[in-house]
């Protein structure tokens, strides 16, 4: 397979509008992957990736979704600083704010040419209110119940997904389990069942009685 | 999992059954087959539309046997999911150890001595002969061949069964592969048991075949019946003999040559039709396959320790970084993704289920045909539950 700098150069060649950007990976063996910037082109990036006659990647093996929430970043910077007169360099940390995101990671092989495979990362604005990105499964099949699967644990919505329901967890489930900051309740059975339904209705009907008071037992005093 | 009956889609409503001129004749019956229900290998739902006996729709509903396998293995340390991948696919607890061990490997750098990779590639094809006989066993009691042909496929698993208790301690939750190699060495005992019992496999599999290949039952109910076509089961992703039945010859074994596969002499086998005789078939003439890497493997064992004395089992904590690794497991490519932040826990987890993404097309294949038919289509897919629902 072609590098991944000529597939990019390749992209962007035959789509101006699209930008990428190569990730780097920390671990030798690891592959490097392929990060489309603006994640509204994900659909094209993957149909380039698809129909291309040397890529020919067929094969969507594997879709998963990433929690990174929002972290301080701590990197050190060398300065030069005057001190006494002389001039020295003087290592400082500086701390950025990376703003949390949701990423979808795609797994690509080709069954035609047998080589693979290329990672594919899109990723959401933010972990709240901004968390839509294009479904790849008119793309590739093999992301339809793998795509509902991020969103029943994630929550990244797949636009144009043709069946976007929770999987794994019942469909009265909130929140999102994989999520890094998710607190699991004391209770995951607990459901309110039809029975406490009837007692609530039952209290309205029947107004409760009070209580008869009980009265303190006298005793009488011993006396030794 | 739904708890109430699947929502329609959009633009999905089911109508009521009409005739040309618009008048109703009758209606669709919507049934739910599952849980429980005996041929759904589980605890495995599916929403079923009838149209008389033919499917009209059905949805694949799962998740009760859910547990969050991948946040409870972001909590833990790498070696502690050793043990939980064994509950993933409950009946190759063996291939699913190697293809996590592979991918921490990949991760860490670690090497595996020469002797664990023999033991490793033995193990995976002794469990790739349990698994597809049990298979076969279960789809032909779907097809109503109830218990006999069954026991004699647990019969013959049970001695497989037996040789991994007495190697690991355990018949099913093997734990059996580290980071590095494996577990305990195998005695010359062990492999001459193990010798013995491959050769007679050989016999036991054509007494099988005696009675179901030429079977005019199993001919009359899978041939021609839940054809996958090619396109479709490459754009679905689906793996293993599944996919190997559409047609397309992709294995693991030799696409990417992990452990030793690349010093073995098999043939892949490979279907035409795509329906569900032809996965019978390719998985049949697959056993035949492993019998044959399995008495290579077997003549060949050589002497030597069985982990890398690198490999740390406590403290273990790999450099930052992401592998995917991958194997050929029974039931398809099974995969695990991991992303290391330099913490004694996995940042990130993540199983690729095969039995997951085979049940992607499992509406395709079945509309159209009978609600019998159904079921024996579903025995074909080969699922197990622990691994689909995770």
């Amino acid at each position: 397979m072609e590098t991944l700098e000529q597939i990019k150069l390749r992209l962007e060649q035959s789509q101006p509008l699209t930008k990428l950007d190569i990730l780097a990976n920390e671990c030798p063996a690891g592959e490097r992957s392929l990060v489309v910037v603006e994640s509204a082109r994900a659909a094209d990036v993957a149909r380039f990736l698809r129909d291309d006659a040397q890529l020919k990647l067929d094969f969507c093996s594997n879709v998963t979704g990433i929690d990174w929430p929002e972290m301080t970043v701590k990197t050190k910077v060398k300065k030069k600083v005057v001190v006494e007169g002389q001039e020295k360099e003087v290592e400082e940390t500086v701390e950025t704010l990376r703003p949390g995101y949701l990423e979808v990671v795609y797994h690509l092989y080709s069954m035609a040419l047998k080589h693979g495979p290329l990672v594919l990362r899109v990723r959401t604005g933010n972990r709240t209110d901004r968390t839509q990105v294009p479904s790849l499964t008119p793309v590739w099949r093999s992301a339809e119940l793998q795509e509902r699967e991020v969103y029943d644990l994630y929550g990244v919505i797949f636009d144009g997904h043709p069946d976007l329901r929770r999987i794994l967890m019942w469909d009265e489930f909130e929140g999102y389990p994989m999520r890094k900051d998710y607190v699991a309740p004391d209770d995951f059975e607990y459901e309110p069942t039809p029975h406490d339904k009837v007692l609530e209705a039952a209290k309205k009907h029947y107004p409760v009685e009070p209580k008869p008071e009980v009265k303190a037992e006298v005793k009488p005093e011993v006396k030794a | 999992m739904n708890t109430f009956a699947a929502k329609p889609q959009k633009g999905h409503e089911i109508l009521p059954k009409t005739d040309q001129s618009g008048t109703p004749i009758g209606e669709f019956l919507e049934i739910s087959m599952g849980p429980h229900h005996p041929s759904t290998h589980g605890v495995f739902r599916m929403d079923v539309v009838l149209d008389g006996e033919t499917v009209v729709k059905l949805k694949p509903v799962f998740g009760y046997l859910h547990r969050n396998h991948e946040k409870i293995a972001e909590n833990i340390s790498y070696l502690s999911s050793m043990p939980y991948t064994d509950r993933l696919d409950y009946f190759c607890s063996m291939t699913n150890n190697w293809a996590y061990a592979l991918a921490v490997e990949k991760l860490a750098g670690l090497a595996v001595p020469e002797r664990a990779e023999y033991i490793r590639v033995i193990m995976a094809e002794l469990t790739r002969l349990q698994n597809h006989t049990c298979l076969i066993g279960f789809f032909v009691q779907d097809m109503g061949a109830l218990g006999t042909p069954m026991m004699y496929a647990f019969r013959e698993r049970e001695k497989i069964l037996d040789l991994f208790e007495s190697i690991s301690g355990a018949r099913m939750m093997c734990n059996y592969m580290r980071f590095g190699g494996v577990r305990v060495d195998v005695s010359d005992e062990w492999l001459a048991q193990a010798r013995e019992i491959v050769a007679n496999y050989g016999k036991f599999l054509d007494e099988f075949e005696k009675f179901l290949t030429e079977n005019e039952i199993l001919l009359a109910r899978t041939q021609g019946v839940g054809v996958l076509p090619r396109d479709l089961a490459v754009s679905a992703g689906i793996t293993g003999p599944m996919l190997r039945a559409a047609g397309v010859n992709y294995d693991l074994r030799k696409v990417d040559k992990y452990g030793f596969y690349s010093r073995f002499e098999f043939k892949v086998p490979v279907g035409e039709h795509g329906d569900i005789y032809d996965r019978y078939m390719v998985r049949v003439l697959e056993m035949r396959e492993s019998i044959k890497i399995l008495n290579q493997a077997l003549a060949a064992v050589p002497a030597g320790p069985v982990m890398d004395p690198k490999a740390k089992l406590r403290g273990f904590r790999p450099k930052p970084g992401e592998v995917y690794g991958r194997v050929e497991g029974p039931k398809g490519e099974l995969g695990f993704y991991l992303i290391s932040d330099g913490s004694p826990n996995p940042y990130r987890y993540r199983v690729r289920p095969p039995s997951f993404i085979n049940l992607t097309i499992l509406e395709d294949m079945c509309l159209g045909h009978k609600i019998s038919d159904a079921v024996v289509i579903l025995g074909s897919v080969d699922i197990v539950l622990g691994e689909v629902d995770r």
